[in-house]
């Protein structure tokens, strides 16, 4: 469409190949969520791990904290269009968690306290692509933004982080999850923008 | 032979004109856009916005919409943000004539229709109150009865949005309560003294004849303050449903 808007001229830095078409630089760290916050203690936090099998492993928060823990920094693109730069994070690696679970997996639907779920394919969550990540900014995870866990996939569009993760159910096929059954993309790349269903 | 579905299409950008627009505030513009071919949407959903410049530059942002759900017309009501992109073109410079895009509607959880029949509680704070007043607006419409209570935040009555329509409505309309809050300054009759939201300020699930269905929308730490005295005051948290506006802090 040729649409110009009179009168706009934009606010444009040096264009940066690090944000995604439509996406804008955000310094601030905006929230997302559905409902409200769940306060979960990490006395009483659990991980649980289904396999396609239905076997079943509970993690603790001391099962979870036992496993390798990475450092990384890295940028994040949320769908309401904020990107944020450089980013740090904690956590473990996804497959450290899986620990061989899903072999016959193709997807997994991500659960979170609170009751939402978000579902990406087990290539999106493996091969160094997702965390679980506990600190951000060398800081506990604040509730607002997911703590005491929450998924880190940051090249997908960040409601795919999933907050307050509590399971991981592995499949064998793509169930959608809470935000890609109400309008949301089944995948969510940012670099395609796959923002909505048919994107 | 089975059938498959056929592959979702993207919903399009759509050509939206500047039909008409007011100051809602000193800082915040309603403007009337008028959008050949907008299939309408449910109250409480909103839009992506996009300006182009005219090298082609553009910048996209989400507006909620303030009307009620209506083919080819939306209302929105942006607050003016110092230094930022788009606001302050829709506040400060757009007029009528003026040509932008928008898609949606989009978001499946935040929104209301008449069919949903437990009592509402809505809860606001500043600009928040645009989805939740697109709800009202859809509850006039539909002439439904369903108990609405709404309770606003604004820093002072001057940085109310729809003062004379709520005040309308809240007279006109069985069922409905408005409750305004005040946090830097009131009026001088008011009972309560100017402050963030408090306890008080919120019913309890018991004060409804049903638990009711509640939309909090706002700033961040708006939402949170909100949401964690309506725990506390026996809402379950299934059905409490936010929409936050702007950065965390
Ligand atoms: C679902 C949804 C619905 C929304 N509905 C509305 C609506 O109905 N009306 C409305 O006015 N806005 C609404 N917003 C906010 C809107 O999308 C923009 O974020 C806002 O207009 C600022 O855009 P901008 O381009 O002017 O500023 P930007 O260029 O995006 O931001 C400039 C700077 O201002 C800061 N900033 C951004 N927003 C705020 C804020 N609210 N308060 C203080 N600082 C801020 C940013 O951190 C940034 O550093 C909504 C947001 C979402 C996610």
């Amino acid at each position: 469409m040729n649409v110009v808007t009179r009168g706009f001229a934009g606010r444009r830095g040096p264009s940066n190949p690090r944000i995604p078409p439509g996406q804008y630089l955000e310094t601030d760290f905006p929230v997302l969520s559905a409902g409200p916050t769940p306060g979960v203690r990490t006395e009483e936090w659990r991980l649980d791990v289904v396999d396609t099998d239905g076997t079943r492993r509970s993690l603790s928060w001391a099962d979870l904290g036992a496993l390798p823990h990475e450092d990384l920094t890295t940028d994040i693109h949320c769908v309401t269009k904020w990107s944020k730069l450089d980013t740090t994070w904690r956590g473990v690696p996804l497959e450290a968690v899986l620990d061989g679970d899903g072999a016959v997996a193709t997807h997994v639907l991500v659960h979170s306290y609170g009751g939402y779920t978000t579902n990406l394919p087990l290539e999106d969550v493996t091969g160094g692509r997702a965390w679980v990540a506990t600190h951000y900014g060398g800081k506990p995870l604040t509730p607002e933004h997911g703590g005491p866990a929450r998924l880190l996939v940051p090249h997908l569009y960040f409601w795919k982080s999933a907050k307050w993760v509590r399971g991981l159910e592995l499949l064998t096929e793509d169930h959608l999850g809470f935000w890609e059954q109400l309008g949301y993309h089944a995948l969510g790349d940012p670099w395609r923008e796959q923002r909505y269903v048919g994107d | 032979m089975t059938t498959t579905a056929p592959a979702p299409v993207p919903m399009p950008w759509r050509l939206a004109r500047v039909e008409d627009g007011w100051l809602e505030t000193r800082t915040a513009r309603t403007v009337v856009l008028d959008v050949p071919g907008w299939p309408g949407h449910d109250a409480g959903q909103h839009v992506d916005l996009r300006l182009t410049a005219a090298d082609g530059y553009t910048a996209t942002r989400t507006y909620s919409v303030a009307s009620a759900p209506e083919a080819g017309r939306l209302v929105l009501t942006v607050q003016l943000v110092g230094g930022g992109e788009v606001s302050p073109w829709v506040v400060e410079e757009a007029r009528a004539g003026d040509e932008l895009e928008v898609r949606g509607p989009i978001g499946g959880w935040f929104r209301w229709s008449a069919e949903m029949l437990q009592p509402v509680l809505l809860v606001s704070g500043g600009s928040g109150i645009v989805p939740l007043m697109a709800m009202l607006r859809e509850r006039s419409r539909t002439g439904t009865t369903t108990p609405f209570h709404l309770v606003h935040s604004a820093r002072t009555p001057d940085h109310v949005f729809y003062t004379n329509e709520l005040h309308a409505l809240a007279v006109s309309s069985p069922g409905l309560r408005v409750d305004r809050l005040y946090t830097r300054g009131g009026l001088p009759d008011d009972a309560r003294t100017p402050g963030r939201l408090r306890p008080e300020d919120l019913p309890a699930v018991d004060a409804f004849d049903a638990p009711p269905l509640v939309y909090c929308c706002g700033p961040s730490g708006f939402v949170e303050t909100a949401t964690r005295i309506l725990l506390d005051k026996g809402h379950d948290s299934g059905a409490v449903r936010t929409e936050r506006f702007g950065p965390s802090s």
